[in-house]
């Protein structure tokens, strides 16, 4: 009984710095804009830019549950864009479109088999394995590419990432939906449930008669198809697509995932927490944009937030252990 | 028996696998087994061989370090505006990247013993905050006018020998901070009780704990002696390009981190060697360069070094889980 209120005021802390450094930061913009932050514009252009990274860090989040990291999201993610800017401009009519979803998902997918299988079947420590893909993705996506700009995409692919549903745009309802199904897997099926015990001790996972291979390889096959959904909106959100794009947020979606709260150890982390670690990270990028600051200043406070959450979790922590 | 000994080694792996690479490259060109093209391979590679170094005794030690390509960014800065504005002195420009990369290095160790929080996630919270900070307040911008006396010491050559065709083949005084830098790792590991105790420490930090070590220490001094060396090799860095770019470095991180491991460190800790560590450098030095010297158009790169990481990183996997498996 002690244990569970425990974990409740655990949890509930967590969440509870997340949402005060979240309206902290909300009221210094807002002060330092005049109020031009809390414009509806600018909130729809946040619910524009936020899905791309919002995918990735989902992505992310996924292989960190089972203690894993996976360096190469990105990769995948620019590999699947390319491969789709390939089949969208050189075929034509309606079928480039569907052409170019299914292209670039296979090739994400492919790329997760791969991952996959080097981690789970081969042993390769994940940090390692991932790493190796990324570099090796990402000459296969200059090679294809030759290092130029591919461009120049249909209107009605352009709309995937641009356009709106009534009024709400349509990127955010792609990620909200996806974030939704994401949820559900991970905390109400078996395979979620296997992938949270794989974070907290894998050998005693193995030995309760879980397939723990398997649950891994799924694991970073869901999140190569993730960084594959994601190409999508990077290709409509940028309307090219380049060998290297997006490389910055490598190491941001790890950044995310933990300040949502996410063990970089496994075992612990919820969706609620890396929503609002999310929406922290947008507000904050946007916020410097429109006050016209450096987006430098903006990479350094995102570490800095990191830095001081971890102490502060830690803190809380400690405290709840003192106090059994 | 030596042979079954040697059978079981990374580093002996390691070294056929160059030698064939190197043979056959010597046989298809004819520049690869020349003095100038080692020369300049040896000097092109001292900045990524000291920070591979820095980064073996981290993994050693059971952590993992991707922060110090903005440490050494930092250092490097700091120097370049000291020494272009107020005193081109020459030790000074040793001097202070030192002392800044060992003070990062001790942010990063006492920011990771005090959260608690793996090293992987600390050090890419103060990469962010360090290169950040040093973007914001540079703007970017370069330092061109370094001191005469910066840009003399890295013409010295240690090295001259002469070649028909009148350009002497020239071996870089820089080369030599590398070679430094090896043996102090090599002596620190081998021949000092600090180099024991990370040893110990990287295999069971629990162990070690209870064994009396002090977890802190070593860890101030892992962290400190990886800025330290991040600090040296930026001096490196700024001495063969003659100037100062806040961009030119950050970014290199998983190059020296792959680097590494090839050599057989392991990412678990508690493994690795120097020997292994100069030979990973020099494994990817040397495909770069003979893919370079075949005319191999350079989109090729990156996918040459991802596949000589996976498959290193396979094989040494297989490898450990067959002898797990036949001792067990």
């Amino acid at each position: 009984m002690f244990k569970l209120i425990e974990k409740l005021r655990e949890r509930h802390s967590e969440i509870l710095v997340l949402f005060l450094i979240l309206a902290t930061i909300i009221i210094m913009i807002s002060a330092a804009t005049g109020g031009r932050f809390l414009r509806i514009s600018f909130l729809r252009s946040l619910a524009f830019q936020l899905p791309m990274l919002g995918l990735l860090a989902l992505a992310q989040m996924g292989p960190m549950l089972t203690g894993g990291i996976d360096l190469s999201v990105i990769s995948i993610a620019n590999l699947s864009g390319i491969v789709a800017a390939i089949a969208l401009t050189s075929l034509t009519g309606p079928q480039a479109i569907i052409v170019a979803i299914f292209a670039a998902l296979l090739t994400a997918l492919a790329a997760g088999t791969l991952n996959g299988f080097i981690i789970s079947f081969i042993g390769v420590s994940p940090i390692i394995g991932t790493l190796g893909m990324m570099i090796f993705l990402r000459g296969v996506a200059l090679i294809v590419t030759r290092g130029s700009i591919i461009a120049g995409f249909p209107e009605n692919f352009l709309y995937l990432g641009n356009g709106t549903i009534v009024g709400i745009p349509l990127p955010l309802i792609i990620f909200l939906l996806v974030v939704a199904v994401f949820a559900v897997i991970i905390a109400k099926t078996p395979y979620g449930l296997s992938a949270y015990m794989i974070g907290s001790s894998e050998t005693a996972t193995k030995f309760s008669g879980v397939n723990t291979r398997w649950v891994i390889f799924r694991t970073y096959l869901t999140s190569s198809f993730l960084a594959g959904i994601t190409s999508f909106i990077m290709l409509t959100r940028y309307n090219a697509a380049k060998a290297g794009t997006g490389f910055s947020f490598l190491l941001l979606t790890v950044l995310i995932c933990v300040l949502g709260g996410v063990s970089p150890e496994g075992g612990v982390g919820k969706v609620t927490g890396l929503l609002l670690a999310i929406v922290i990270l947008q507000v904050i990028s946007s916020g410097f944009n429109l006050m016209g600051l450096s987006s430098h200043l903006a990479s350094a406070l995102w570490g800095v937030i990191l830095i001081f959450s971890l102490f502060l979790n830690k803190l809380m922590f400690s405290e709840g252990r003192g106090s059994t | 028996m030596i042979s079954t000994e040697l059978l079981k080694r990374t580093e002996f792996y390691l070294l056929i696998v160059i030698l064939i690479i190197s043979a056959v490259l010597s046989i298809v060109t004819e520049q690869f087994l020349t003095f100038s093209n080692w020369f300049d391979l040896l000097r092109n590679n001292s900045f990524l061989g000291i920070l591979a170094l820095g980064e073996l005794v981290i993994l050693i030690s059971g952590g993992i370090d991707v922060s110090f390509t903005a440490t050494a960014t930092v250092a490097q800065y700091i120097m370049g505006i000291v020494i272009s504005r107020y005193v081109g002195n020459l030790f000074l420009a040793f001097l202070i990247p030192g002392v800044v990369g060992v003070a990062l290095g001790s942010v990063n160790a006492v920011i990771i013993f005090f959260t608690g929080v793996p090293a992987v996630v600390v050090t890419i919270a103060t990469l962010n905050a360090f290169n950040g900070f040093l973007q914001f307040t540079t703007g970017g911008k370069w330092i061109y006018n370094l001191p005469g006396s910066f840009k003399n010491f890295a013409g010295i050559n240690m090295l001259k020998i002469s070649r028909p065709d009148g350009w002497p083949a020239t071996l870089s005084i820089l080369v030599l901070f590398w070679v430094g830098a090896i043996l102090i790792t090599w002596l620190i590991l081998n021949r000092t009780t600090i180099g024991r105790k990370l040893y110990a420490m990287g295999g069971n930090t629990e162990a070690a704990r209870r064994a009396g070590f002090s977890i802190f220490r070593l860890m101030i001094f892992s962290y400190c002696y990886m800025g330290f060396l991040a600090g040296l090799a930026s001096v490196v860095q700024a001495m063969q390009t003659q100037v100062i770019q806040p961009n030119a470095i950050v970014g290199r991180e998983l190059d020296v981190l792959a680097a590494t491991v090839i050599g057989g460190a392991s990412v678990f800790g508690g493994r690795g060697s120097v020997l292994g560590t100069v030979l990973g450098v020099l494994l990817l030095a040397i495909v770069r360069n003979g893919l370079i010297l075949l005319g191999v158009s350079s989109y090729w790169h990156k996918v040459a070094t991802g596949m000589i990481i996976l498959v290193a990183v396979i094989v040494m996997a297989l490898q450990r889980k067959f002898r797990t498996e036949s001792t067990a």
